[in-house]
């Protein structure tokens, strides 16, 4: 087992820093995509208010953990997990968990932006619309706040009826990721937000990430190692399915304690 | 054969050899292409200039199917085509679009998925006269009598897996990423399909049901067992009616000019409605293109 170094000292220091339970701890995460294993025994715990990233090459199953956190594979059949994810004291993983609740308290944003062919108005109100019943004021300040919040309002604020698809593509990621805050979820998975994007756009998310940490538990899955430096607090390296590291980022890019996670970082492979 | 550079003139031979065949196949390309737009004027030009004088006057509009000799127009004909296409069309979309879901949505990699398509393709290519002699004997034959549902029944299930194939196809189109944001913000399946999906390819969805409108509204053989046709106007839909389609294959075997005249002024009629459909159609589907 490659990440048999993890458990209980980084417990203790992430523990100091943020003084409080995990938000989410994974216990023994398996994933299969049919027969094929890609995530074997991942063990980790994410922190609130802290950005946590996942580097690692192509296929090295780090968007996978990301995507078993929402259940968002259940979409798809012969995708499976196995293992615990505890938020709060219950297994999200377990079949009684209503997903469609699990999924507006656990919000994603993916690698390529997935405006909805409606309005940026009902882009934005879409997932408040499914949940609550909200009079139209209140619908309109909340979608107001979400798009503050991701510093689109006053760029879309004079044509909020205008097709979502209409913007440009760093807008169209702001616009989802002020989609997925609307409902004010309490963790947020970013799956390679920028991949997409021009560097002035990327720029823009990046500090978003750093405001949004205020809020949320945040998870972001980057191929960018100079992103995971920038961004996150903690950052896990993952290789063929397996957690190799998981520590503070300064400890993983200054210090790393495995050879491969150095090899990694220093760009001798992947 | 030899790998060296070909001599000067093996070369230029070569060169004159391939000029030569690509302007046979050239030419062969451009007469065919010829040949069928020949044809489709021959056939527009004969209808216009036979149908235009009868359809400009209003009595075609105002009068129904008259014995010989009498004042006659197509009013009713033109009134049974309209609701008995519009009807059928009604009974065909809502099943043919949650038929092309589920084969989309839920069932995509179902074997009985495969199996569906498979007997919708069967039923694509199906003689509409089979689907006209079926319904006479379900639904004429059973109750005695010729009706315009008989009719609307016979051209739903022409126009049905025309819908559910090019629902399927453009439900298909639309991309996962845009499900999973989706269902990532909480939407149930449903929801995503509702608001999410059916939202995305309404454009196709549309086209879909414009085109099988415009097959359906040409069908004669399907309307001949179930319909019947009728010399009156008629708005009873347990009886009887006239439609343009049967109105042109009667009128048009008639021995009386004024028949005949209105034969061919309903072919046009006919004409410009399909046109006219699949123009919408195209238009709707370059919007969706967007």
């Amino acid at each position: 087992m490659d990440n048999k170094f993890l458990p209980n000292d980084q417990t203790t220091e992430s523990d100091a820093n943020t003084g409080g339970e995990p938000k989410l701890s994974l216990k023994k995460i398996c994933f299969y995509y049919g027969k094929f294993q890609a995530l074997k025994d991942v063990t980790l715990d994410l922190y609130d208010r802290q950005v946590t990233a996942f580097i690692g090459p192509s296929g090295c199953g780090k968007s996978t953990l990301l995507r078993a956190m929402n259940r968002i594979y259940e979409i798809y059949p012969g995708h499976r997990a196995t293992g615990e994810i505890m938020m709060g004291g219950v297994n999200i993983l377990s079949p009684a968990i209503d997903l469609n609740l699990l999924r507006s308290t656990i919000g994603m944003v993916f690698q390529k932006p997935t405006p909805f062919p409606m309005s940026i108005f009902d882009n934005v109100a879409f997932g408040l619309r499914l949940s609550q019943r909200l009079s139209k004021s209140e619908l309109a300040g909340r979608v107001e706040a979400a798009l503050q919040k991701t510093a689109l309002w006053r760029e879309v604020k004079d044509k909020l009826r205008q097709s979502g698809l209409s913007l440009s593509g760093g807008q169209q990621q702001r616009l989802c990721l002020a989609r997925a805050i609307a409902v004010a979820p309490q963790i947020l998975l970013l799956d390679e937000p920028t991949s997409a994007l021009d560097p002035i756009s990327t720029q823009k998310i990046e500090e978003l990430v750093a405001e949004l940490k205020r809020d949320f538990c945040i998870v972001m899955v980057t191929h960018n190692m100079q992103q995971a430096a920038r961004c996150s607090d903690y950052t896990g390296f993952f290789y063929e399915g397996n957690l190799v590291e998981f520590d503070a980022t300064e400890a993983i890019f200054t210090h790393p304690s495995q050879r491969r996670t150095d090899d990694y970082i220093t760009g001798r492979f992947g | 054969m030899s790998f060296a550079t070909p001599t000067p003139t093996a070369h230029r031979l070569r060169h004159i050899r391939r000029k030569f065949s690509n302007l046979c196949w050239q030419g062969l390309a451009w007469g065919a292409i010829l040949v069928v737009v020949v044809i489709l004027l021959w056939i527009l030009s004969s209808l216009v200039r036979n149908g235009w004088p009868g359809l400009i006057s209003a009595d075609l509009y105002r009068l129904s199917t008259a014995a010989p000799g009498s004042p006659s127009g197509l009013a009713n004909a033109i009134y049974g085509s309209l609701v008995i296409t519009g009807v059928a069309i009604i009974i065909a979309a809502p099943i043919g679009i949650l038929a092309g879901t589920w084969l989309a949505e839920y069932g995509r990699h179902h074997w009985l998925a495969r199996k569906l398509r498979y007997a919708n393709d069967v039923m694509l290519s199906t003689p509409s006269i089979i689907i006209g002699l079926f319904v006479y004997s379900m639904a004429v034959a059973t109750t005695q009598h010729f009706s315009a549902w008989a009719g609307s029944l016979a051209l739903a299930i022409i126009a049905l897996p025309v819908i559910v194939r090019v629902s399927e196809d453009v439900l298909a189109m639309v991309p996962n990423t845009i499900r999973e944001a989706a269902a990532a913000l909480g939407a149930a399946k449903w929801r995503v399909i509702v608001t999410i999906c059916y939202r995305a390819a309404r454009q196709g969805l549309v086209t879909g049901i414009l085109l099988s409108l415009a097959r359906i509204s040409g069908e004669t053989a399907p309307l001949l067992f179930t319909v019947l046709g009728n010399q009156h106007w008629s708005t009873d839909f347990n009886a009887p009616m006239a439609t343009l389609p049967l109105v042109i294959y009667n009128f048009a075997r008639s021995p009386f000019d004024d028949q005949i005249a209105l034969a061919w002024s309903g072919a046009l009629l006919m004409t410009l409605f399909i046109l006219a459909l699949n123009l919408i159609a195209r238009l709707f589907a370059r919007r969706g293109g967007r």
